[in-house]
């Protein structure tokens, strides 16, 4: 027996009518999707690609323009109040108060909900030790570090228990020590049963944390799977990365590109990439083809073999890569 | 509209001691410096020019009313623009909490304000004999009501402003000029015959006239009626263009 999903859209549609300054702008563009209880969904894709509205329609925050939504099994257009009463939403930017101590940030949200004062006392204690800011609890937010203020953001939006957490880049702008606190605290939610959907342009995330994603670019959705799943289908298992000399890169390329290394197999084993920094060549193994390169005496400056990862899979489906 | 309403209490309670001592400095202020020093001159040289009272006592309510627009104005559009902008309305939007229920909870907190630094006025100009008993509680409704009615207007375009200087310009060119044509601190009938029709159509005057005349005690029902309605009205109907407005750029 299946239960129910937590969301389900089909044809879902955004359009930004024209304005004085800007065109008519189609931000998503019918996409169709579905997550189940308990599992972690991505939207990955780079900037501008319809994630960060899709998050807001389904945080019923912004009407949808087409195809149809429902959420928690509710209609967003007509329940948003009822089904944002069940979300815990963690938008890009924290918003949060910054004039205000920490557990008066938390405090006022759980109003925001309509929480008895008592139960959010109760849930403030808890978060605050989940969220590992005790001993910030009577701080200004404005002393707070970048990672401290995320993880706030994030002990915020649980204070309703929701039943879906939404993350929209929840570790842009993050150094890597705190990414990692950060996603530790993800996993943690995770191995709690809460439902996330994020959204992300770091792959590495993508694959740290999503059970499912789908890979968006232009407001569509170009392919959808597993982390896994995606790379298996979508690019080898090693990546071979050279950087030649700027004089030396034109003809090398040409080489490799008529090389056995990029007409050896099939659509995914045995491809070369060109970008702008460097050249990727696609093989199953990434030592033997390095071997080959220095067999058409090629030298490359630096030579780096390593796994394929869903950056790879952006690259083979779009041409472009996520971070531009 | 009182969980948002409560969001500005708290933070409020962080500073409502300074903003006390503003409320009452001000008027003090003003009413040392204008009324008694330029009262001097205008009761010396001109008696009976104004209404038959003392310059202090014309200027006062003109200047209650004037001080309840100005702080209204610059908290429903600075004040709005913000929240909207990178503030409490976007903590906000996530929440059950409407997009007019934001709207209603800071203009109801805008309100609150306003009654607040008009009761400080109030008690400056009875320190000084300029009012009393219960005309005094007239005049401080009216000073509130001018206030909402030029908040709530002011939040229905200001949480669509992207640039806090067309506030600034809005402030310069369409509020300061208000004082003058509005009879805060001259009769419009002073004002060239032309003019006057003008006077009577904007907003402040209303909230001039009301406050003034409760205070010295001269109002008429139908005079304050037709003063509140007017009032009122604007009050409403900012209040129903930012239900569209607030739901515009908060949910986009």
């Amino acid at each position: 027996m299946s239960e129910r999903p937590l969301v389900a859209a089909t044809g879902l549609t955004k359009v930004y009518p024209r304005r004085r300054s800007t065109a008519e702008f189609r931000a998503v563009d019918g996409i169709d999707f579905e997550v189940q209880r308990g599992e972690a969904f991505g939207l990955l894709g780079p900037n501008g690609a319809g994630k960060s509205t899709t998050m807001r329609m389904i945080a019923a925050t912004s009407p949808i323009s087409g195809g149809s939504l429902r959420v928690l099994g509710m209609d967003p257009m007509r329940q948003g109040p009822e089904i944002r009463s069940r979300l815990g939403v963690v938008t890009q930017d924290d918003c949060l108060d910054n004039e205000l101590t920490v557990r008066e940030n938390l405090h006022i949200y759980g109003r925001y909900f309509s929480l008895p004062r008592a139960v959010i006392r109760e849930r403030v204690t808890r978060l605050l030790g989940f969220a590992q800011l005790e001993e910030k609890a009577g701080d200004q937010v404005e002393t707070l570090s970048g990672g401290m203020r995320r993880r706030l953001t994030i002990a915020r939006s649980l204070i309703n228990e929701p039943d879906i957490l939404l993350l929209d880049e929840p570790t842009t702008g993050l150094d890597p020590q705190a990414r990692h606190i950060l996603w530790d605290r993800l996993f943690r939610l995770k191995q709690e049963g809460v439902t996330l959907i994020l959204t992300t342009h770091y792959m590495d995330e993508a694959e740290q944390l999503c059970d499912r994603l789908v890979v968006v670019d232009h407001g569509r959705i170009v392919a959808h799977g597993s982390p896994r799943d995606l790379i298996t289908r979508y690019a080898t298992r090693d990546v071979l990365e050279l950087r030649f000399r700027l004089d030396e890169r034109d003809t090398a390329a040409e080489k490799l590109r008529t090389s056995p290394l990029a007409t050896g197999g099939n659509d995914t084993d045995g491809r070369v990439e060109l970008l702008p920094d460097r050249v990727l060549v696609y093989a199953a193994d990434g030592e033997a083809a390095l071997s080959t390169v220095h067999a058409m005496s090629l030298t490359p400056l630096t030579a780096l073999v390593r796994r394929a990862t869903l950056e790879d899979v952006f690259l083979k489906l779009t041409g472009r890569s996520l971070i531009e | 509209m009182l969980r948002s309403f409560g969001y500005w209490i708290t933070l409020y309670r962080r500073t409502w001691r300074g903003s006390i001592v503003i409320n009452v400095l001000n008027p003090l202020l003003f009413l040392i410096g204008v009324g008694a020093g330029l009262g001097s001159l205008v009761d010396d040289n001109a008696p009976t020019q104004i209404a038959g009272v003392t310059y202090a006592a014309f200027f006062a309510p003109g200047m209650l009313a004037a001080a309840a627009m100005q702080n209204a104005f610059l908290e429903g559009s600075a004040g709005v623009a913000r929240a909207a902008g990178f503030g409490a309305y976007r903590g906000a939007t996530p929440t059950p909490l409407k997009p007019e229920q934001l709207a209603a909870g800071h203009l109801l907190f805008i309100a609150f304000r306003v009654l607040i630094a008009s009761g400080a006025f109030i008690v400056v100009m009875a320190a000084f004999g300029l009012i009393g008993g219960w005309w005094a509680l007239g005049a401080l409704l009216g000073a509130t009501l001018t206030g909402v009615a030029f908040a709530a207007p002011a939040a229905a375009w200001a949480v669509g402003v992207r640039k806090l200087r067309h506030i600034d310009t809005v402030f310069r060119f369409v509020i300061m000029p208000l004082y003058m044509f509005s009879g805060t601190f001259f009769a419009v009938s002073q004002l060239p015959e032309w003019i006057r029709p003008v006077s009577y159509v904007l907003p402040l005057w209303h909230g001039v006239e009301l406050c003034r005349t409760l205070s010295l005690g001269t109002a008429t029902i139908i005079g304050s009626s037709v003063h509140v309605i007017y009032l009122l009205a604007l009050a409403v109907g900012g209040f129903l263009v930012a239900r569209i407005t607030y739901r515009r750029r908060l949910h986009p």
